[in-house]
């Protein structure tokens, strides 16, 4: 019998909301897929659109990005300035012929413990249904020409 | 071009300015820069239709910096690209005299003003040719875009060409040269060469003023340009901005609206 594929999900989320949502699911004993690989970091506005490219060359088949709602920024403006950048990432990787519907950009408030649960899970669905992102490996593995 | 010749000769006897830096005969039929530092020297000076290279390249240099005011022979490109390196706060207002050429027509500009009010008569549009690849590419479906682009991209081999040619690329410490941590791989392999591409063209949202000159300078024939001219329209698109234009003007991406408008975050 043939395994199922399991994705590996990076998410990196924003210490102050999405990081506390997903301490809340846990604590709310809610259970979601283990696919998910958390990093913290302080604010959405650090996460560095280098980082998004590092984990899909580190192997990566999906990616959340997650932080504080519009408003709710910890640092006041730090979701605002990265909202900016996804909007243009995002279309710049669907000119390079990324398949974006591996990356997902999401808001989740630390009292939104249910919806992290919901996104991890519909987010893992979505990936697993997709399959292992060849395209972006055999970049990687391409090699020195 | 004759008007222009005597301008520039009439600069370098008068003292006004240290340097004209324009076209002269390369090797090949091709245009190169020159700097005309001595009034007998004027006579170098070239300007037709294959002048091309956006020479707001030399603008930021330390060692142009160094000679003092210098006039610059500028296209339309390197027009937008002067002002906006005065945006950026690379050249002060006043630092270089701009003999302005559209077409037949010589304008001279001293100021940040007179510059921005010459450019606001112009309009600026994509090339025909390149207008339609980029509806091309839209219209492909996301692995068609994707092969597209490894395919090219594999001809890349990171001379840097493109960073290199870019005005608006003046950072003295480039991401691509910085190794700790090493963000993006040397080696022109795939990876490196997608990585080099998509950073460049972030680097280069909401700044690129269109002038093409990455795509020409590319030994290889890639057109990056396309990719940074697809960023150049998405911020105009979504955020209203044009780069090249004001001598005022935020970085798109250092600035935000609380109600910027996207469909995709969930």
């Amino acid at each position: 019998m043939a395994e199922q594929f399991e994705p590996k999900i990076t998410a990196f989320v924003c210490n102050w909301c999405t990081y506390a949502g997903a301490d809340l699911t846990g604590t709310s004993r809610i259970k979601y897929q283990s696919n998910v690989r958390v990093l913290r970091v302080p604010c959405t506005g650090r996460i560095d659109y280098m980082m998004v490219l590092k984990a899909l060359h580190k192997g990566a088949d999906g990616i959340i990005v997650s932080g504080c709602h519009p408003n709710d920024c910890h640092y006041t403006s730090g979701n605002y300035h990265a909202r900016r950048r996804w909007m243009v990432f995002k279309k710049m990787m669907e000119v390079m012929g990324v398949d974006m519907r591996r990356i997902t950009f999401s808001w989740v408030s630390a009292a939104e413990g249910a919806r992290w649960a919901q996104l991890v899970n519909e987010v893992t669905d979505q990936v697993r249904a997709l399959g292992p992102y060849t395209a972006f490996r055999q970049v990687v593995g391409a090699g020195v020409e | 071009m004759e008007a222009v010749i005597r301008r520039a000769k009439e600069l370098l006897e008068k003292g006004e300015v240290k340097a004209v830096l324009g076209y002269a005969q390369g090797t090949g039929g091709v245009r190169r820069p020159h700097f005309a530092k001595r009034p007998d020297q004027v006579d170098k000076l070239v300007l037709d239709a294959t002048c091309a290279q956006n020479l707001a390249v030399y603008a930021t240099k330390h060692e142009v910096k160094k000679l003092g005011k210098v006039a610059i022979v500028a296209l339309p490109g390197t027009q937008r690209a002067l002002i906006q390196l005065m945006a950026e706060r690379q050249i002060r207002d006043g630092e270089v005299a701009i003999l302005a050429v559209d077409g037949a027509e010589l304008k001279e500009l001293d100021s940040a003003q007179g510059l921005e009010e010459h450019l606001a008569l112009k309009t600026q549009a994509l090339d025909a040719k390149d207008k339609a690849k980029l509806a091309e590419l839209e219209a492909m479906s996301t692995e068609a875009r994707w092969a597209y682009w490894q395919e090219e991209l594999s001809r890349c081999m990171k001379c840097y060409a493109c960073r290199n040619s870019c005005p608006m690329c003046y950072c003295e410490h480039c991401t691509m040269d910085c190794n700790r941590p090493q963000w993006v791989p040397v080696a022109s392999h795939a990876l490196g060469n997608l990585e080099y591409h998509m950073v460049r063209t972030m680097h280069l949202a909401g700044r690129c003023l269109e002038c093409g000159d990455c795509g020409r300078a590319c030994p290889v024939g890639i057109p990056v340009h396309l990719l940074t001219f697809s960023a150049e329209e998405t911020i105009h698109e979504l955020f209203g901005q044009r780069a090249g234009r004001k001598a005022k003007l935020d970085y798109a991406l250092s600035t935000f609206k609380t109600d910027d408008k996207e469909s995709f975050i969930r």
